[in-house]
């Protein structure tokens, strides 16, 4: 074998050995220390609880998972539209990026007794959250890839006599992918952020509201297993958008694919 | 009349309190079919020319016009070529080439139907630049010789009547450069365009022009044109001739007087 070939596999295997390596000292420290399960369960532990209540586990992610990507999807479609509208119009930007800017600065988490007020528990108040929580990055990142279009690559196009809709469509637009799609990546774990923050806050369903029942039964396992399954939707789906960001915009990778 | 034809006009640019005279007092005229270049030391407005002529901005005074009408705003189905290839990455070379058959009427009714037929006249002028095998690669995947002429081939393929080229030459080496003269030379002498050429190269101007238009230091008048009846199709080996090398030395003298001034 070259040696080439075994710096990559070394390079593959790295984030599994981080991750072992961790779970390692973890269990290690519970042991030596002799931490409370109460406190700090082992991993051994709430691996056990996570094969053992694996059905109920499944069933909240599932809630969670749903409510999270739809908040996303609508924070992609709305994002885009209001960040073409602020990228192309200066006036729109003067307009509306004060008033996003005081929006976003808002903690989100006080936002959900509010919704709770409006709506009522369920899994409405989670879509919202997660769709206010990861709607700014997206526009600010959609607005940023229309404002940074070279100004000659948008004189060519005015001297064809283009109008601003066909500039838009054949510049703007492309222009801004990569940018939106970066956001993408942000968006989608601040997505898992809000509907859980909702769930915990005042849900009936989902692991956020896992993990608060089983926090006030004092069943720190269940607590923590229901971290691990949020962190591992959140690095599943995290991928899918790096993913997608790669297929969709091969060409701003282009560094990559010359050498 | 002629077809360019710019009357005492002058801008000043106004960046809040602060203005700067860029031009004052250009006046020239080129005829249809005719390939001029505007050259002077740096600064001294000639990329605001261009953008004047084709209407990206507004004469503070002055009167432009092109084709029999005066030149209030952006014009349309001008070919225009910057010193930066300003090629859309996402796009392959044919698909950058055929951006403005789908901008420019009649074309942009016609393209959806026709893209084939499209294609092939793109694929033609590729190959007349030597580029008929890149068609399927990105820009990026192209070196800088190669990325202007595809930028070359964008800027003529909706056989435009005005070309308008802003220093294209002048990033490239001078080897690929003086080769691109030549592939500039037979387009034109193919095609009879209005050509208009700022550049800071006087061999280039001298080879490539009928008239060289001399500018004076910011802000820009036209203080010497210079005709340039030498036989066409002129050659690399030319321009190391007597009486090319006689043009080329009183314009440069002509430009070191603004220096010295």
């Amino acid at each position: 074998m070259s040696d080439g070939w075994r710096r990559e596999a070394l390079r593959l295997a790295m984030p599994w050995l981080a991750v072992a390596l961790l779970l390692v000292v973890w269990e290690a420290a519970c042991v030596v220390f002799d931490v409370p399960e109460i406190l700090l369960p082992r991993p051994t532990r709430v691996f056990a609880v996570f094969v053992a209540r694996f059905d109920i586990l499944l069933m909240f992610c599932w809630q969670t998972l749903w409510t999270t990507l739809i908040g996303f999807v609508i924070a992609i479609a709305g994002g885009m539209l209001l960040g073409l509208a602020i990228g192309a119009s200066p006036f729109v930007y003067s307009g509306l990026y004060p008033l996003l800017i005081a929006f976003n600065a808002i903690p989100k988490v006080a936002l959900v007794p509010i919704l709770m007020i409006w709506i009522g528990v369920g899994a409405v108040p989670a879509v919202i959250t997660a769709f206010v929580i990861c709607f700014f990055p997206i526009v600010v990142n959609v607005a940023t890839g229309l404002a940074t279009i070279e100004p000659e690559m948008r004189d060519v196009l005015r001297s064809l006599g283009a109008s601003r809709y066909e500039i838009l469509t054949k510049v703007g637009i492309p222009r801004a992918m990569p940018y939106l799609f970066a956001s993408l990546k942000v968006a989608i774990t601040l997505a898992f952020i809000g509907s859980v923050i909702s769930e915990t806050v005042g849900g009936n369903r989902g692991v956020g509201f896992l993990m608060l029942s089983a926090g006030a039964r004092n069943d720190a396992p269940t607590t923590f297993a229901g971290l691990f399954a949020i962190a591992i939707m959140g690095v599943l789906m995290y991928a899918v958008c790096a993913f997608a960001e790669k297929r969709m915009t091969r060409w701003a990778f282009r560094g990559e694919l010359v050498s | 009349m002629a077809f360019v034809d710019l009357k005492g006009v002058s801008l000043t640019y106004r960046l809040g309190k602060e203005t700067t005279e860029a031009l004052a007092d250009a006046t020239f005229a080129i005829d249809k079919g005719r390939f001029a270049a505007v050259v002077g030391p740096s600064g001294c407005g000639k990329s605001t020319i261009m953008k004047l002529i084709s209407g990206l901005l507004p004469a503070t005074s002055g009167e432009v016009w092109v084709n029999g009408a005066r030149v209030m705003a952006p014009i349309k189905g001008v070919g225009m070529a910057f010193q930066n290839p300003t090629l859309m990455p996402w796009r392959t070379t044919l698909a950058n080439v055929l951006l403005p058959m789908e901008v420019v009427e009649p074309h942009k009714q016609r393209f959806r139907g026709n893209r084939a037929e499209y294609a092939g006249r793109a694929m033609k002028l590729l190959g007349t630049v030597g580029l008929a095998d890149f068609a399927a690669k990105y820009p990026w995947q192209l070196s800088g010789g190669m990325q202007q002429r595809s930028n070359l081939c964008r800027a003529l393929i909706h056989e435009p009547e005005l070309l308008m080229l802003d220093e294209p030459f002048g990033a490239l080496d001078a080897f690929t450069r003086e080769e691109l003269w030549g592939v500039m030379q037979s387009l034109w002498l193919d095609r009879r365009f209005t050509g208009v050429l700022v550049t800071h190269d006087l061999r280039e101007a001298v080879y490539l022009s009928d008239t060289v238009h001399v500018m004076s230091r910011r802000p820009g008048r036209v203080v010497m044109s210079t005709e340039i009846d030498l036989p066409r199709p002129r050659t690399l080996a030319a321009t190391f001739e007597p009486r090319f090398v006689d043009i080329v030395h009183e314009l440069r003298d002509r430009i070191q007087q603004e220096h010295v001034a």
